[in-house]
């Protein structure tokens, strides 16, 4: 068995010693394959990198040295070199001996440069093998010779599949404790040739190797001469990169920054996501849908002719269109597709599930927008690939829902474009990435529905009134005196010939929402209805007042984002619980605290208090008619401001 | 139509990294150490915005121990690229008169670690382009390109954010950061393919020449200036010597080399049977060292 410390050494490159020039002449040009390595500790999956990194002479002495001692130290192959301890990452999984978050590494050998992203294959994983997966060119899928197909070498397959990997290595790793038998890795590729067909993958390459003894992961194997295919390395330098096949698609490239140094340049920075462009070529800005042609093209190293799919590059138009950043520059007669409401595949990654209804942040491109998740059509057993029905998406949950935007954005399909099909979902709240999406398709209702064009503007609407639409939006626990407050400001709005209404509770819980429960996402979406309907009224030039706990933040956050700049005035009636549960007007925290009402908030539900509101109101201090004066005083004065 | 080299495809990604940070931090700011990652990532974000200037000065951490000759090349290489210098130096380091010599490892954490919070606090930068790489350590192998840090700076391992594609988070509460590293994916070789295929000028000390040494705790150190305290009996010896990694000067080792050209310094490179961060002192300190630095808010 080689691996043993004695028989290490590093053997360079001849053609280095000899003519440096004529090598680095080779190396310059040579191509990149990312790839990503699937399967679990017990597979031996750290080996086979590690054999890799060291046959491809990418570790060095000192790094050698290291390894041997931690070999002996923590080591699980006896006297000799643990491979797995190169590539394990952090002081904390070295102890328990595995690795737990992407890792990426780096070999070259004359024909290419590799990255390689290294994923657990533990369960609750699927997060990490996604995101090292969703930049990779080729998946190698390890399987145990002893053990054929797993549950886990299904979801490996899965999950690569689904991030849309074109080339898939099968490595049956471990074949020396099978004694090379030819007939085990016959079995275990016809049974996985069989598994693959029902998921849609449709080709994959089966390698017999063994990471410990190096056989077929670099060179041929003696022991296996009845192979006659390629090492696991010969594959990997051959197999083709996706750029041709990007190039030959219609030009896109979203719009990163414009460039405006002086009056005189106004340049289009981007990386291109597909097809060719060149200087004269008609392009078309989407989704305004201005067609113009291509002025200049300046690449990495100054003016161009063309630039192709991959390339960083910035562009200057011939006439003078809008255009910024979230735009998408692309071939005038084959423009991408515009919808704000779409199907996708969702991959959960927080420990927080999702909130259906709530709004998140979803970046694609360099598009960011609002959007809210419906309840999944179905989440998928990875396992099995089998559709379960579920109300909600938790971490490591695969799931097709309804995504809706709060504007219309360019995209396409994942299956043709990863740049313009893949997105982010990022909580408002925390600014955590907490999901992977991959559109499948718009929603049909999106094409068809257009807003109304209407002649009758909101600006019209409030002249006529001779005021400026506000949402006061009061917030506490219930018992804080929302609705007596709210009422006061309502009564001098109205003395003073403003235009308002006053939506609370009752005229909206018994009516517009009485069908929903008091249940997150009932509360959510009870939320989300007030929210538009305030908007609704202030586009109408009113002055709403709304009372209600409204007790997450992210759900005030939403309705603030609906509204113009300044429009939304948050008021946070503070009122500590022990107070408000002394005061207890409805008997509701009696009863909470009897256990009769579930969910009831600050007793076993959350209050989100805001971080800064417009105006908070202490009512330990200040009387509820001083402080509706206050609020008044607040609006009526940042209008005469405006006026 | 054939594809990108990967020297091609690097520049692309570490491009398309610089502008992503632009448009969307508040307040950027590229760090600068002046050794060949960081003369690289300025040639970049030069080519990234042209015909434009790199919007976001330059920010060198300095210990006032660094190699002459990386000062010199500092200065030079802001003023060419038209960018402001912001030079911060931590002042509690400067009265308590901290250095090599009299405080090991306090010397890096306060000048260096306490230095570069200092400055990102002091000017608020949200966003800071470091020039560190993926292959130089085993820790940075599973460190984000866009790698979040709390309002104190530290880094929590567990709270980095999934990177999806070449979809970047840089969302941020106040007083949070980013330190993003658009060389990530670069190894040693790809550096230094790209200084040849670009041209561009590095710190001449990266190449042989007879330089005064001393020879002290298995390291070969060159005597810069006249701060350096010689032992009883020390005698500096010219040697033909050059540097694989620059730091401050008292702390980073030599090595005995003819090389002074690039293609002789690469062809030593790839023959050699030691990693470059060897030549630093600080990563001797101790098992998973470098680990440890990231946590504290080291770069």
């Amino acid at each position: 068995m080689s691996g043993a410390v004695s028989d290490l050494a590093y053997r360079p490159d001849d053609l280095i010693a000899e003519d440096i020039d004529a090598y680095l002449a080779g190396h310059a040009a040579k191509s990149m394959l990312r790839f990503i390595t699937c399967g679990s500790v017990d597979d031996g999956k750290s080996t086979l990198i590690g054999r890799l990194l060291y046959d491809s002479r990418a570790i060095f002495a000192d790094q050698l040295a290291a390894l041997e001692a931690d070999s002996a130290r923590v080591g699980t192959q006896g006297s000799n070199i643990d491979f797995a301890l190169l590539v394990d990452g952090l002081a904390a999984e070295r102890e328990q001996g595995i690795t737990i978050d992407v890792a990426y590494r780096f070999f070259s050998t004359e024909k290419r440069k590799f990255i390689v992203a290294d994923t657990p294959g533990h369960e609750q994983y699927t997060r990490n093998m996604v995101t090292g997966a969703s930049t990779a060119d080729a998946a190698v899928i390890l399987i145990d010779a002893r053990k054929g197909i797993l549950t886990q070498t299904r979801r490996h397959s899965y999950l690569a599949h689904l991030v849309g990997i074109r080339h898939i290595v099968l490595a049956v790793n471990k074949m020396d404790l099978v004694d090379h038998d030819q007939g085990v890795f016959a079995q275990i590729v016809a049974d996985y040739a069989g598994f693959a067909s029902t998921i849609g993958i449709d080709e994959f390459t089966a390698i017999p190797l063994s990471g410990l003894t190096g056989a077929n992961v670099t060179g041929p194997s003696d022991a296996m001469d009845w192979y006659t295919g390629p090492s696991l390395l010969a594959h990997l330098e051959a197999l083709p990169v996706d750029d041709a096949r990007q190039a030959s698609w219609p030009f896109r490239m979203s719009v990163q920054w414009v460039n405006r140094p002086d009056l005189d340049f106004r340049g289009f920075a981007g990386q291109i996501a597909a097809g060719t462009v060149s200087v004269g070529e008609r392009v078309r800005v989407v989704p305004s849908g201005r067609i113009t042609t291509i002025a200049t093209i300046l690449g990495p190293d100054g003016v161009r002719q063309t630039a192709t799919a991959g390339e960083s590059v910035t562009l200057t138009l011939a006439d003078e269109v809008d255009c910024s950043r979230g735009d998408v520059l692309a071939a005038a007669g084959d423009p991408p597709q515009v919808a704000d409401q779409f199907v996708a595949t969702i991959v959960w990654m927080a420990d927080q599930p999702l909130a259906p209804g709530r709004g998140y942040w979803l970046k694609l491109g360099t598009q960011t927008v609002n959007a809210t998740v419906q309840p999944p059509r179905h989440v998928v057993d990875v396992n099995t690939q089998g559709h379960l029905a579920a109300p909600t998406l938790a971490l490591n949950d695969i799931g097709v829902a309804e995504v809706y935007c709060d504007r219309p954005i360019v995209f396409e399909p994942y299956r043709d474009s990863t740049d313009l099909g893949g997105f982010i979902l990022i909580d408002r709240a925390t600014n955590a990435t907490v999901a992977a999406g991959m559109i499948d398709q718009p929603l049909r209702r999106a094409g068809n529905v257009h807003w109304q064009s209407i002649d009758v503007t909101r600006e019209a609407h409030a002249a006529q009134k001779g005021q400026s639409p506000r949402v006061l939006w009061f917030t506490g626990l219930s018992g804080s005196g929302k609705s007596t407050i709210a009422n006061l400001v309502e009564k001098k709005l109205h003395a003073l010939g403003r235009h308002s209404f006053l939506l609370d509770g009752d005229n909206i819980r018994h009516g517009l929402n009485r069908d929903l429960d008091f249940s997150e996402a009932g509360r959510i979406e009870n939320i989300r209805r007030i929210g538009e309907v305030a908007r609704l009224m202030a586009d109408a030039g009113l002055i709403v007042l709304t009372a209600f706990i409204s007790p997450f933040r992210a759900e005030r956050d939403m309705v603030r984002g609906l509204l113009p700049p300044g429009e939304f005035v948050e008021i946070f009636i503070d009122t500590p619980l022990d107070v408000a549960e002394r005061r207890d007007v409805k008997g509701l925290y009696a009863k909470a605290r009897a256990g009769e009402i579930a969910d009831f908030t600050g007793i076993s539900s959350p209050y989100e208090a805001p971080d800064r509101p417009e105006i908070r109101v202490d009512t330990l201090r200040e009387t509820p008619e001083a402080a509706a004066e206050r609020i008044v005083e607040h609006v009526i004065g940042v209008w005469s401001h405006e006026l | 139509m054939s594809g990108l080299t990967h020297l091609q495809r690097l520049e692309a990604e570490s491009i398309h990294i610089l502008r992503e940070v632009v448009a969307e931090a508040a307040n950027p700011v590229m760090l600068y150490s002046i050794g060949k990652d960081s003369v690289v990532m300025l040639h970049l974000a030069k080519k990234a915005f042209a015909p434009g200037r790199p919007p976001f000065p330059l920010l060198h951490v300095d210990t006032t121990w660094k190699f002459r000759a990386m000062y010199a090349l500092r200065d030079r290489a802001a003023e060419n690229a038209g960018m402001r210098l912001i030079v911060h130096r931590n002042p509690e380091a400067e009265a308590l008169g901290i250095n090599p010599f009299d405080h090991g490892g306090r010397h890096t954490d306060m000048w260096k670690t306490e230095g570069l919070k200092q400055a990102l606090s002091l000017h608020g930068f949200d966003a800071a382009f470091g020039g560190a790489r993926r292959d130089e350590e085993k820790s940075r192998a599973k460190e984000r390109i866009f790698s979040f840090r709390s309002a104190s700076h530290g880094w929590d391992p567990k709270a980095q954010r999934p990177e999806l594609w070449h979809l970047y988070n840089a969302r941020l509460h106040k007083g949070e950061s980013l330190r993003v590293f658009p060389l990530s994916n670069w190894t040693e070789l790809d550096i230094w393919q790209y200084i040849v295929a670009e041209g561009i000028e590095i710190v001449p000390l990266y190449f042989a020449a007879p330089r005064p040494t001393v020879e002290r705790d298995g390291m070969l150190l060159m005597v810069d200036d006249e701060r350096f305290r010689l032992r009883p009996g020390e005698v500096p010896v010219e040697r033909s010597i050059r540097f694989r990694t620059l730091g401050c000067y008292p702390l980073t080792g030599a090595v005995e080399s003819e090389a002074d050209t690039l293609s002789a310094v690469i062809q030593e490179m790839l023959l050699t049977t030691t990693s470059e961060r060897q030549g630093r002192a600080i990563d001797h300190d101790q098992a998973a060292s470098m680990e440890k630095k990231k946590r504290e808010g080291y770069f």
